[in-house]
């Protein structure tokens, strides 16, 4: 047994208790803001404190091959601490206004938690359990906003469709244990028994659970209601950590215990993500709200990553991986403002935003850039996450994935340009939005990142490139 | 302890099952739809007592025919209602997509269960050293033990999560 593998869990985990234990030391009349900077200043040390981690070795495992602690889970870790730190830092504010707002940092800290595990998981078990602890905390985090229907509204559905999808995951993977014998990925794809139809049927369901948390079409039903009724701040962490944490395991799995079936998987993921593409652009495009048409958005994103996983080369991981994290930083930058602007003017309409360059210009810039990313479009770094998944997917024959990739990323350009439009035509009713510290500290990281690694994309790539590459060997 | 599944038992067992499985759909009436799944949830006790899942059966009885039901009665006591008349009435327009849908899924997974030749069968049962519990509890508390942890943790943002939610806004 290995305690030390578990480290970032754990400092998560014990982080997560004392907030809810000096919650209740504090006199309740406080504000809760110490809380939020002790969980940046933590999770900031632990982010960092893991570059020292990756390594050339054998990698470690927990307990007898349960638990892999490699760089691709290293790298995965740092990626949803990463979108956890920002979208503490841009939220304190709005944080601030909740009833319970301690409780809401520990319950993303416990869905942090989740997401880590996934991206080490090795067994079956470890994945459902890691999967729903996730889930479970973005079930209660939906339903935070508690004076707003909208937002019991999100969190039911988000239950509902949610749990329906686990008891999928779960069928799946009794049926996977049925023909297998194990859990354990290992285990599992080196028996001659798996690939039988009872096996494929397992497959297909935890496939398709998975998808659900994906939110590919056509298992997206839930996305748009509860990404518009849940409080931004979750709505972020839901587009951005859930989503990747869902691909990471996604992967891996695919990749270690489907692997005697991978190759007729491509196919199908091939299909899925150009759906995806074109499903999530064209319903983005007629969104009459900011949050809506994010979670579109996010769909159709979630398609250009699946093109690098039917690449199934170690270039279409290394895409995935790089696309991964600058999907992290544009959605911060768009997040944050959306947060600020839901705060001030009480909506997230595009008349929310009308003349928000006069009344916030830093905003107004930080969305732009954050969109053009999005979309694709060349100094920024969604360029360069672009051409690597495209790159890896032609070298792997389908050109005509690429090419559907290439013409909805063109038409992504339109309802991103929308905003920006709105944002700096119309007129402004004079007000001026203040805009605290914490919130300019976060909307300039994730557009300094989205620049930089947009024109000079080297030490993210080597790392992203390290990472893919010791995982499929 | 033994290995041989008393046919006439379990078909037995599976028509009260199936029987009250409809019953919890198509009663009218929320609370026998409640009692109903007492019925079933013991019939599935029942199976899994015949297939030598001791532990399981008393879990299911425990955990599902006792505790569930009891949190759904209740559940319909505190949403107070003049009558319990027609609280469970069919949804009648997806009656029929959802019918084909459910129906082509069992006959797949029929197919599937029928032509499948790696099922359990007596000689890739595993052999239990002492009784069921200990040998679960060998597994949880040593293999999975992670796994075991963890669902320590997701209990607790679970409580968490539904006591904040459950307080809800007008509380100070």
């Amino acid at each position: 047994m290995n305690l030390y593998v578990i480290y970032p869990e754990i400092t998560v985990l014990v982080l997560a208790l004392a907030l809810i234990i000096i919650d209740l030391l504090l006199p309740s009349e406080e504000t809760r803001r110490p809380l939020g900077y002790i969980t940046i200043l933590v999770l900031s040390i632990l982010a960092i404190s893991l570059f020292w981690q990756y390594h050339l070795t054998i990698s470690a495992y927990f307990y007898q091959g349960l638990f892999y602690y490699d760089n691709y889970a290293i790298f995965f870790k740092q990626l949803f601490l990463l979108a956890v730190i920002l979208t503490v830092l841009f939220s304190l504010q709005y944080i601030d206004t909740m009833k319970y707002s301690s409780e809401f940092y520990s319950m993303i800290l416990f869905a942090l938690t989740g997401m880590m595990i996934l991206a080490s998981a090795n067994d079956f078990l470890t994945f459902f359990i890691g999967l729903e602890l996730m889930t479970i905390s973005f079930y209660a985090l939906s339903g935070f906003g508690l004076t707003n229907k909208k937002s019991s509204e999100a969190a039911i559905k988000y239950l509902i469709i949610g749990s329906l999808s686990t008891a999928v995951t779960l069928y799946g993977i009794s049926l996977i244990y049925g023909t297998a014998h194990s859990f354990d990925f290992a285990v599992v794809c080196k028996n001659p028994e798996f690939f039988s139809a009872l096996g494929i049927a397992g497959m297909m369901m935890i496939t398709a659970g998975i998808f659900f948390k994906m939110s590919i079409i056509p298992f997206h039903m839930w996305a748009p209601d509860t990404y518009e009724g849940a409080p931004v701040p979750v709505t972020g962490l839901l587009a951005m950590g859930s989503k990747a944490a869902a691909i990471a395991v996604f992967m891996r799995i695919l990749f270690e215990a489907f692997f005697p079936a991978a190759d007729y998987f491509m196919p199908v993921l091939a299909v899925f993500s150009a759906i995806c593409m074109i499903g999530g652009n064209i319903a983005a495009m007629k969104q009459k709200n900011i949050k809506r048409m994010l979670a579109y958005s996010s769909i159709a994103q979630a398609g250009y990553m699946m093109v690098g996983i039917c690449a199934a080369s170690p270039q279409g991981l290394k895409g995935v991986l790089f696309y991964a994290f600058l999907y992290v930083l544009a959605n911060t930058g768009a997040f944050a403002v959306v947060t600020v602007v839901a705060l001030e003017k009480k909506g997230t309409d595009y008349e929310q935003f009308t003349a928000l360059s006069q009344s916030a210009p830093v905003l107004a810039m930080v969305m732009s850039v954050s969109l053009l990313s999005m979309a694709g479009i060349p100094p920024t770094a969604g360029f360069a996450g672009k051409l690597y998944l495209f790159m890896a997917v032609v070298e792997h024959g389908y050109l005509w994935l690429a090419f559907v990739g290439f013409i909805m990323s063109m038409l992504s350009v339109y309802y991103y340009l929308k905003v920006v439009r709105v944002m700096y035509t119309g007129k402004s009713d004079g007000s001026t939005i203040t805009i605290s510290g914490a919130v300019r500290a976060a909307v300039l990281i994730s557009m300094t990142a989205t620049v930089v690694f947009g024109v000079w994309p080297q030490y993210l790539s080597m790392l992203t490139d390290f990472a893919a590459i010791t995982f499929l060997r | 302890m033994n290995n041989d599944l008393n046919p006439a038992l379990f078909y037995f067992l599976a028509a009260v099952m199936l029987l009250s499985a409809l019953a919890i759909v198509y009663c009218r009436n929320l609370v026998y739809s409640a009692l109903f799944m007492v019925v079933c949830f013991l019939s599935i006790a029942g199976l899994y007592a015949m297939i030598s899942a001791d532990f399981l059966a008393a879990v299911q009885i425990m955990v599902y025919a006792g505790t569930i039901v009891i949190l759904i009665v209740l559940c319909i006591m505190i949403t107070r209602r003049t009558t319990m008349e027609r609280t469970n009435m069919p949804e009648k327009k997806y009656i029929l997509r959802a019918s084909v849908l459910a129906g082509l899924l069992f006959f797949l997974l029929a197919y599937i269960f029928v032509n499948s030749e790696v099922l359990p069968t007596t000689n890739n049962i595993i052999a239990l050293s002492g009784d069921t519990v200990s040998g679960l509890a060998d597994l949880l508390l040593g293999h999975y033990m992670l796994a075991f942890e963890i669902a320590a943790v997701l209990l607790l943002a679970a409580m968490i999560g539904a006591v904040v939610l459950a307080k809800g806004a007008d509380e100070k």
